[in-house]
């Protein structure tokens, strides 16, 4: 350590001179503010702020000073090194985001390009539908039962109180299954999705909350409003003390999350052989809501001017089909309904030709997405 | 059924302001469903008026007589002036009472009348037929009306009936009661609470002894017959206006006046007659089963072998009539037969419903016998049938009659009053019950809060107590069943049903469309999949009436539906076009026999269930795709990519991980694929393998046979067995300390599957390994003829300690090592 030089006069040292240190400063913000970019300004911070720029040399000769100089030399060259840093910072900052905006511009898409690289898919509206009405009662604390498209007559007639010799097992045009040598198999392509009632009585706990979705079959020809392969969903709740009041809850939930709020439904007297009483549903005309009734002027294609729409069937499980299935209908009640899938989908999005739904036409089927 | 409302009218005290419309939505409530409302007549305007016929000249030098006749409406023309018309029917003569629509009438079907010149002569008006009026279908010639039908130039509108409202009603198998005017009446009159008049209701003397000769065989086919006849009847006799008119508005064709009454009574009563010519009967008249071999021809000329289940009505020579069905040419009423016999029977409906059937015939009778009529309404048929033949064709009744009756107990219902309510949810007012029993004519007896109830003899259907509340519900009104919110007891989807979901989800996201074909194929569908003959998908269920005799097989496999599906995409001009269907196949069971039939009173055994599922096909649900064109378009991106066999067997893998199950990829020879481009698809079960399904490129002669694009590839799998190899994911460790990776290049037969490589890799690393990724496969200069190079990424993580690179190393070295001693498969330098 040398030994302090009290002789020297500090004013004598020119870089420290105060005056000096004003122009050093000033000189260099002038530079950095007239930096035009971010290279100038790299330039000019290494001229102005680095370890040779004049300030920075004159900050080593404070180490030369007496001790009564070093301190106000110091806080003078310290503050101007300091407001050129931070110039510097300000400057950087500045231009950073001049580049910024100007590379972002100039790195701009044309974001209207499509991306159709890969082929979209679709499920097919029955699928999502029959899923969605299916959800419906999922959702009331029913769960989805299963059974086979393949049918024995038991299950598909006669449990269901289809009498061998009833009209009712002529009303349906049934496929049936040849049996061995051409015979009889006892055996057909499910009418209806009504003998997994049965299925269900038999298999499950009691009570009984269940909906089963699926294909059925009826030799009808394919046209605009036929199909020999369709689709329902039944339901069926078997209980104690179930009543026909909540069949009509079951059912208007469905109307109202399927076809709109407030939508009346209306039961009518009927007949099935597995239900009594029996009754046809019908939904007040989503549409016109009932205003194309006889009014000519404004005719409703959704309801034919009826003001109603049937949607299914329904009633009180016959107990004959309780008995066969072995639950005593002393003790337990319950009802059932059959809801088409096709005619839920062609009312709701409007369908007019049922081919559409049969041939898999992916135009029709991509419209839908996959969800409903 | 169909009913004219001035007939119902007869009937039921029914407000005059009550529109037909009104009417039948009324009914339709309460389950009689009115179909449609006919508003005969309601297009017609006037003046349509009586007139006379004055003169009559005949027009020669046409084609055909032409007549020009001069008649007398009075005022109704305007001048008073006899009008004169063109008319080409020579049914009447001078003097005769006719009906004319002058000109400016509209007559039904939008025929407008006018004056115009026609033959030579003016001709203003028309004088009118049958049909024109829309009364009855009648060509024989114009109406000429009984003297005294109407006064000359009176309006013929409101004389002649020619506006009615019809309702037609759909009758559901249950309500045979409905099948009569008196059945609807007795309804109409309760939902309207006004007052009914039995049409049945009528004094009949005892007879005066046994009538023809009658028996019935057995008990069991019938348990009435009536026999009632009528002698010095005019069989030339004419039906009067307003029973064509009433038969034709009921759907019923007027014949001739015998045949006429016994419709009109079974429209008006709803018990089917039979009207026989008592000259060519032999004997006695019996109710008996049909004889083995026995024939019959029936009244629409079919010559008909009967069953021995078919009841006939037979005379002491043979059988005369399929009973209740339809009756026999040799015993027809005919034009001269002036002894009529009237039969009326309660037939077994059941009996009749398979006649019907096994005959394929069809008839009003049939429907009413096989849906249940009035078991005591014969007699009273049988009477009013013979009065009218006697009113109306001159006839005398006989007052001896034969009546044979096996009477048996009648039903009784025992039903609480408060059933009905607790069935519909309501809380009815005490005695809804009562009324509403009493108005469809049943009787009962109280016996505390049951009512032991007596139906009455036309309500066969009323066997149980919800028959009872089904009446007392759609009286009180169905519409006014409460809505009332529950809560289930289930609780969710199976997991089954959830991974369907994500399954069609998952190939609709990756661009397959999904179709929901026909299950039916044929065996051109099984040869153009080229499967061999003894292909165990050739083992169909076969349908014994299919809509097509081309197709009565049901599918085993779900690719001839796609693939018809793809060709009728591809017809209509799509080019890129993936496809696949989510269903059931059926396969039968070897040895499978018939499904039985076990009664329902009871629950089947355990057993019995047994069998009838062991008769069914196997029903395994499958998942299958088939796709062509472009698997990726081309487009401002760069170059598209065909689609191939890979895309399907992706397809297989993706469903697989849906389920998360790990899909085992082998090379296979199966048809309908490509022999060299088959995969064959297996998971583990439990360590077993198992055969899931195929996938590749389709087999040439397959896509010509089906019309395919060239290249078109298709995948099937069991859905179920890869539901089968599910099983409960455990969380994995997730390691965060730096990862190693390791490339590994190696050199191998070009016969060797790739596959096996990867996986010996991944064997060999051990416990460190991420993962291991194929990422480039080569064959070419830098590479022996015959050999390929394989690269594969490697990543190696422990969970515990940054790796060193000896410790990666090692691990690549040991996976390396396995790959080479299973495959031959050496390090590449």
């Amino acid at each position: 350590m040398s030994a302090p030089n009290n002789s020297f006069d500090p004013v004598e040292v020119t870089p420290l001179h105060p005056d000096e240190v004003a122009r050093m400063r000033e000189e260099a913000l002038a530079a950095i503010e007239a930096a035009a970019d971010l290279a100038e300004l790299k330039e000019v911070r290494l001229a102005h702020a680095g370890d040779r720029s004049p300030l920075a040399l004159a900050n080593r000769e404070i180490g030369a000073l007496p001790p009564a100089a070093k301190a106000e030399a110091g806080k003078r060259v310290g503050g101007a090194r300091r407001d050129v840093g931070q110039a510097v910072k300000a400057r950087q900052a500045v231009l950073e985001a001049e580049r910024d905006e100007r590379v972002l511009v100039e790195e701009r898409v044309d974001v209207t390009l499509p991306w159709d690289r890969a082929p979209r898919g679709a499920r097919h509206p029955l699928t999502t539908v029959a899923e969605r009405m299916a959800d419906v009662f999922v959702g009331m604390g029913f769960e989805i039962a299963e059974g086979p498209e393949v049918e024995a007559e038991w299950f598909n007639f006669d449990a269901l109180n289809f009498q061998p010799d009833h009209p009712a097992r002529t009303m349906q045009d049934t496929f049936f299954v040849e049996g061995p040598e051409g015979g009889e198999s006892g055996m057909v392509l499910r009418t209806h999705t009504s003998p997994v009632q049965v299925r269900s009585l038999l298999t499950r706990e009691l009570p009984v909350y269940v909906v089963a979705p699926g294909k059925t079959f009826r030799t009808d020809e394919l046209d605009a409003t036929h199909t020999p392969v369709f689709h329902q969903l039944e339901g069926l709740v078997v209980d104690k003390g179930i009543t026909m009041a909540h069949l009509r809850g079951a059912i208007d939930t469905f109307v109202e999350s399927f076809f709109g709020e407030a939508l009346r439904t209306r039961f009518r007297a009927s007949y099935f052989p597995f239900t009594e009483p029996s009754a046809e549903v019908d939904m007040e005309c989503f549409v016109c809501r009932g205003a194309s009734m006889g009014d000519p002027d404004a005719p409703c294609r959704t309801c034919s001017s009826e003001g109603w729409i049937e949607i299914g069937g329904c009633g009180v499980v016959n107990p004959r089909v309780l008995t066969a299935a072995g639950v005593d209908p002393e003790v337990y009640s319950g009802w059932a309904f059959g809801l088409g899938v096709e005619r839920t989908l062609m009312f709701a999005h409007g369908v007019r030709d049922m081919r559409d739904m049969v041939e898999g036409d992916t135009r029709f089927t991509s419209a839908f997405g996959s969800e409903i | 059924m169909r009913v004219p409302l001035t007939w119902l009218r007869e009937y039921v005290e029914l407000p005059a302001d009550v529109t037909a419309r009104e009417l039948a939505s009324r009914l339709t409530l309460a389950g009689l469903e009115v179909e449609t409302v006919d508003e005969l007549g309601a297009d017609l305007t006037g003046p349509i008026v009586f007139g006379r016929v004055l003169e009559i000249e005949e027009l020669t030098g046409f084609k055909k007589p032409i007549r020009y006749c001069r008649v007398d409406v009075g005022g109704a023309n305007g001048t008073g002036e006899p009008q004169e018309i063109v008319c080409g029917a020579r049914n009447f003569s001078e003097g005769d009472l006719v009906v004319v629509s002058l000109p400016g009438a509209e007559l039904p079907g939008g025929f407008k009348i006018g004056a115009r010149k026609t033959y030579g002569k003016m001709s203003a008006g028309m004088i009118c037929s049958a049909t024109e009026l829309g009364l009855w279908e009648d060509h024989t010639g114009i109406v000429v009306l009984p003297e005294g039908f109407g006064a000359v130039g009176e309006d013929a509108i409101a004389a002649l009936g020619l506006r009615e409202d019809v309702l037609d009603i759909a009758v559901t198998p249950d309500r045979g009661y409905a099948l009569s005017m008196r059945g609807v009446a007795r309804d109409v009159a309760a939902l309207y609470g006004v007052d009914f008049h039995d049409p049945a209701e009528m004094s009949i003397d005892e007879p005066t002894g046994e009538g023809h000769p009658g028996a019935i065989a057995d008990s069991a086919l019938a348990d009435r017959l009536v026999l009632r006849g009528a002698t010095g009847f005019d069989p030339e006799a004419p039906t009067p206006l307003w029973m064509k008119r009433r038969l034709h508005q009921g759907g019923v064709r007027p014949v001739a006046l015998a045949v006429d009454v016994t419709n009109y009574v079974m429209l008006e009563l709803g018990q089917p007659l039979h009207a026989w010519d008592r000259d060519r009967l032999d004997g006695t008249v019996t109710v008996r089963a049909a004889e083995a071999g026995e024939k019959l021809e029936t009244l629409d000329h079919v010559q008909r072998s009967l069953d021995v289940d078919d009841i006939v009505i037979a005379d002491e020579s043979a059988a005369q009539a399929v009973a209740g069905v339809m009756g026999g040419v040799d015993t027809e009423i005919g034009s001269t037969s002036s002894s009529v016999l009237v039969e009326s029977a309660h037939f077994e409906p059941r009996h009749i419903a398979r006649a019907s059937r096994r005959h394929q015939l069809s008839s009003e009778a049939s429907r009413r016998f096989e849906r249940g009529i009035d078991s005591q309404v014969q007699l009273v048929a049988a009477t009013r049938a013979v009065r009218l033949l006697a009113e109306l064709g001159g006839a005398t009744v006989e007052s001896a009659y034969t009546h044979v009756h096996h009477p048996s107990e009648p039903t009784t219902i025992a039903v609480r009053t408060g059933h009905a309510g607790s069935v519909a949810g309501i809380d009815y007012p005490e005695g809804t019950t009562e009324k509403w029993l009493r108005a469809i004519g049943c009787s009962y007896e109280a016996d505390g809060d049951v009512l032991m109830v007596t139906p009455p003899s036309w309500r066969p259907d009323l066997t149980e107590p919800n028959d009872i509340a089904e009446e007392v519900i759609r009286f009180e009104g169905y519409e006014n069943i409460p809505s009332i919110g529950f809560k289930g007891s289930g609780r969710g989807l199976t997991e089954s049903q959830r991974l369907r979901r994500a399954v069609g989800r998952t190939l609709a996201a990756t661009g397959y469309n999904e179709v929901l074909a026909y299950p039916f194929v044929g065996e051109r569908d099984l040869d153009g999949l080229q499967l061999t003959a003894d292909d165990p998908r050739r083992d169909n269920v076969r349908l014994a009436n299919p809509l097509n005799d081309e197709e009565p097989l049901l599918r085993t496999t779900l690719l001839p539906g796609l693939f018809k599906a793809l060709a009728r995409n591809v017809g209509r001009g799509l080019t890129d076009v993936a496809l696949f269907e989510m269903g059931l196949v059926y396969r039968p069971r070897p040895g499978a026999g018939r499904a039985p039939l076990p009664p329902v009173d009871r629950r089947p055994s355990d057993e019995e269930l047994a069998r009838i599922d062991a008769a069914l096909p196997e029903q395994p649900r499958r998942v299958a795709v088939v796709l062509t064109g472009a698997a990726e378009h081309t487009g401002w991106w760069g170059p598209g990519r065909q689609a191939s066999w890979a895309d399907a067997i992706q397809a297989a893998r993706d469903v697989a991980r849906v389920a998360g199950v790990g899909l085992e990829v082998e090379a296979d020879a199966l048809a309908p694929w490509h022999p060299g481009r088959c995969a064959a698809l297996y998971v583990r079960v439990g360590g077993e393998r198992v055969l899931v399904g195929h996938a590749g490129e389709l087999h040439p002669r397959t896509v010509k046979a089906f019309s395919l694009p060239e290249r078109t590839a298709a995948m099937e799998l069991d859905l179920d067995r890869i539901e089968s190899a599910r099983t409960k994911v455990s969380a994995p460790e997730v390691r965060t300390y730096p990862v190693a990776t390791q490339d590994v290049a190696m050199v191998v037969d070009e016969s060797v599957p790739v596959g096996d490589i990867g996986s010996a890799l991944a064997e060999g690393a051990g416990e460190l390994l991420e993962s291991v990724r194929l990422f480039d496969v080569y064959t070419g200069e830098q590479v022996e003829e015959g050999r390929k190079s394989v690269a594969f990424a490697l990543r190696f993580r422990a969970g515990d300690r940054t790796l060193t690179a000896e410790e990666a190393g090692a691990a690549r070295d040991a996976a390396v090592a396995l790959a080479t001693e299973r495959t031959g498969a050496v390090l590449r330098d």
